[in-house]
């Protein structure tokens, strides 16, 4: 066999049926291979649509998904969406076709050196210079993208590689000497934190994206509801418990909600789980958690006493650990602290005012409309973090965002995946008008594939995040954020492409539509939202601020 | 963390790693990204062909040396990480120093010097002379020190190169 035709080979054993992709030059021995290999090859616009879409395809249904490129360009066109899978630990195959080996370092046609590029922002990557290690390290690479803390993982395979010849064996298993996660944490860790948790007054736990990914939704469950812990989730962890158990204070952190950020200032015991304290979680590191023990469970070691320093650490899975602790657990009431949060909730509810269209009133209809395992794709910025306050997310896997990177553009090709990956399933992609516009090739993607994703707009005619950073803190200078002027007419935009377009401008209208719109199986949907544009998100934690100093509207 | 690194503890971190290409640019990716300085570095092959050992001698506080250590063992290639420092441990240096002697009288008290510190003269010109010098740290700088006063025209070391001694290791 060739070089190509075990690399087609080599992804079948991993049980590959799709990958996102776009040809090239370098890359024509493996796509005429795979052009009747039975993988299906979805051809999306632009590399950097395939690397987000394989992406929401490993998000939404915990499976690696394989996306490939050719040499220079088309490998570097994959680069943001390797950096986004990385920041959040999506296990991601990257394959991308290089020029030949005796070429290499010559500045060749379409060169670039793109192990190099990737080499901070994978988890590992290789450069193939032997058709005789195509296989094994096909092996290699869909284990370490999948084991441990999973990631994304490049393959850079040369041309003349590709039609090399040798003779194909695929290995049964493998063993990488230096790479040997640990799964189970400690038994005296675990043994320490439940007499933490046994004595504390006033617990808090963390659910971060290690909890989603570690499928450990149903123990983590089982542990809160037996010990009457309240639960509060990063974005990535948004999905492990019901929004609406009443357990659960929704997101902590710079957008979290007030009652969860004021029990994270007075609990006595902070239990974080999958998650890794980004700045967007802490506020001002000094003041985090003031009053609390810490206990971190994380699969990655170099994750723990990184930006906190915390009393018990445990390495392991998220769902080893918590049905460990939950073979310890007896049930213990909290009355005082319960009643004390959930009068915070009665409280500090989020509120806007119905006076218009909406952003949030978009979202919580959305949510009432919506199935539990509907998926929700956002882009960046105020729309994401509208849906991250007002989506009442049921279902792990059901919300697909890029929180480490914040990746604009990443809704609507992850939203492809998505719908790929759960072809049943209602796929939305909450957007804004300055995201859509990174990636909005795509629509071709969809019309093509039958893809019927509605792409919710949240169109204030800027880039509304931005905007209102300069409107609290820059003195209402708008650089370079409001966009009125130059601003497509998104409704015929869809149709130009052979989607379906429409624009609201009312509740009324959104409501006159909305049924419809989702009833749609066959076509993409764009619902353009003309929202009011100075609407903003809050509560809000200014950069560098303690978790207690929020603001709440307009200083 | 450049400026910070004042008065911090030096430790001497060996790595044991795959024998592959681009082992070494990993490594001096990951410290130049994450702000870790290093002072030397020093690799070479090791008994065992698949595998290659680095020595690094970086600065820091407790922290950030348990970073490092957790940051380089999440690399794939990296097999072990230790810290010397933490426990007994010999490293040595090499040391090539060409010295200004323009009269028989300073080549002499250069020579007289190097007897010594045990260097080994092994080079002489009309105008200068070559000294190898081996040894830990202190004695190296030492002589370096020393040396200054006749004048050094070129100077090279290696960087430092250390093993665990067999009684006594913590790790």
């Amino acid at each position: 066999m060739n070089g190509a035709q075990i690399m087609v080979e080599s992804l079948k054993k991993e049980g590959v049926k799709i990958i996102f992709g776009y040809p090239g030059g370098v890359l024509l021995p493996l796509c005429d291979q795979l052009y009747d290999s039975g993988i299906r090859f979805v051809l999306v616009r632009h590399e950097q649509g395939a690397a987000h879409a394989v992406d929401g395809f490993a998000r939404s249904s915990g499976r690696v998904g394989v996306c490939m490129a050719t040499s220079g360009p088309g490998a570097t066109n994959l680069v943001t969406g390797i950096a986004t899978a990385y920041m959040d630990s999506i296990p991601m195959v990257a394959i991308t076709a290089q020029v030949a080996t005796n070429l290499i370092g010559s500045d060749a046609f379409q060169e670039v050196d793109i192990t190099g590029i990737t080499r901070p922002i994978t988890k590992h990557n290789y450069l193939i210079k032997d058709v005789k290690d195509i296989a094994r390290t096909v092996k290699e690479a869909f284990y370490i993208a999948s084991s441990g803390r999973p990631g994304p993982v490049l393959i850079d395979l040369p041309v003349d590689v590709q039609r090399a010849e040798t003779k194909f064996e695929y290995p049964a298993e493998i063993d990488i000497r230096s790479y040997k996660p640990t799964y189970e944490g400690h038994p005296l860790q675990i043994e320490r934190a439940w007499k933490m948790v046994r004595d504390s007054k006033k617990p808090l736990l963390i659910a971060g994206g290690g909890v989603i990914s570690a499928n450990a939704s149903e123990e983590l469950k089982k542990f809160v509801e037996a010990a009457g812990i309240p639960v509060t989730f990063t974005l990535m962890g948004l999905g492990s418990l019901p929004v609406e158990h009443p357990l659960s204070l929704g997101m902590l952190g710079m957008h979290g909600t007030k009652y969860a950020n004021y029990a994270v200032v007075e609990t006595d015991l902070l239990i974080s789980a999958g998650a890794r304290f980004d700045d967007r979680i802490t506020g001002k590191i000094e003041n985090f958690a003031p009053n609390a023990k810490i206990i971190h469970i994380d699969i990655d070691p170099a994750s723990i006493s990184k930006n906190i320093i915390v009393d018990v650490p445990i390495v392991g899975n998220a769902k080893d650990i918590l049905k460990e602790l939950n073979a310890k657990v007896e049930p213990i009431e909290r009355k005082e602290w319960l009643a004390k949060i959930k009068e915070w909730k009665h409280r500090y509810l989020l509120t806007y005012e119905k006076d218009a269209l909406k952003p949030q009133y978009i979202i919580e209809r959305l949510s009432e409309m919506l199935p539990d395992d509907a998926i929700i794709c956002t882009e960046v910025g105020q729309n994401q973090m509208w849906t991250a306050q007002y989506y009442k997310f049921r279902k792990p896997r059901t919300f697909v965002t890029s929180g480490g990177l914040g990746t604009m553009g990443f809704g609507f090709p992850a939203a492809i995946g998505a719908q790929m990956a759960n072809p049943d399933k209602i796929v939305i992609d909450i957007a804004g008008d300055g995201s859509i516009q990174m990636n909005i090739q795509e629509l071709a993607t969809a019309v093509y594939n039958r893809l019927p994703i509605k792409i919710i707009i949240l169109n204030n005619c800027c880039l509304g995040m931005v905007r209102q950073w300069q409107q609290l803190f820059y003195k209402r200078r708008y650089a370079f954020t409001c966009v009125e002027n130059a601003q497509p007419d998104f409704a015929k935009l869809a149709e130009a492409y052979g989607a379906i377009g429409c624009r609201v401008t009312t509740m009324e209208e959104f409501e006159k539509i909305i049924k419809n719109v989702l009833d749609e199986r066959e076509k993409p949907v764009i619902v353009d939202c003309r929202i009011v544009k100075e609407e903003n998100v809050f509560p809000m934690v200014p950069a560098g601020a303690s978790l207690d100093q929020m603001l709440e509207g307009l200083a | 963390m450049t400026e910070n690194n004042k008065g911090y503890k030096s430790h001497i971190i060996i790595i044991a790693v795959e024998n592959k290409a681009g082992v070494l640019a990993r490594i001096a990716g990951l410290f130049s990204a994450r702000g870790y300085n290093i002072d030397s570095l020093c690799v070479s092959e090791t008994e065992d062909p698949t595998v290659s050992k680095m020595t690094l001698t970086v600065k820091g506080d407790e922290r950030i040396l348990e970073q490092i250590d957790k940051q380089l063992n999440k690399l794939i290639d990296v097999i072990k990480v230790q810290d010397l420092t933490e426990g007994d441990f010999i490293d040595r240096e090499l040391v090539l120093v060409k010295i200004k002697t323009l009269n028989p009288v300073v080549r002499q008290e250069v020579m007289q010097l190097s007897n010594v510190f045990r260097a080994k003269v092994v080079d002489i010109g009309r105008k200068s002379l070559t000294l190898e010098i081996v040894g830990g740290t202190s004695k190296v700088n030492a002589m370096i020190e020393l040396l200054k006063s006749y004048g050094i025209k070129e100077l090279v070391r290696t960087g430092k190169i250390a093993m665990s001694r067999e009684y006594n290791q913590k790790k």
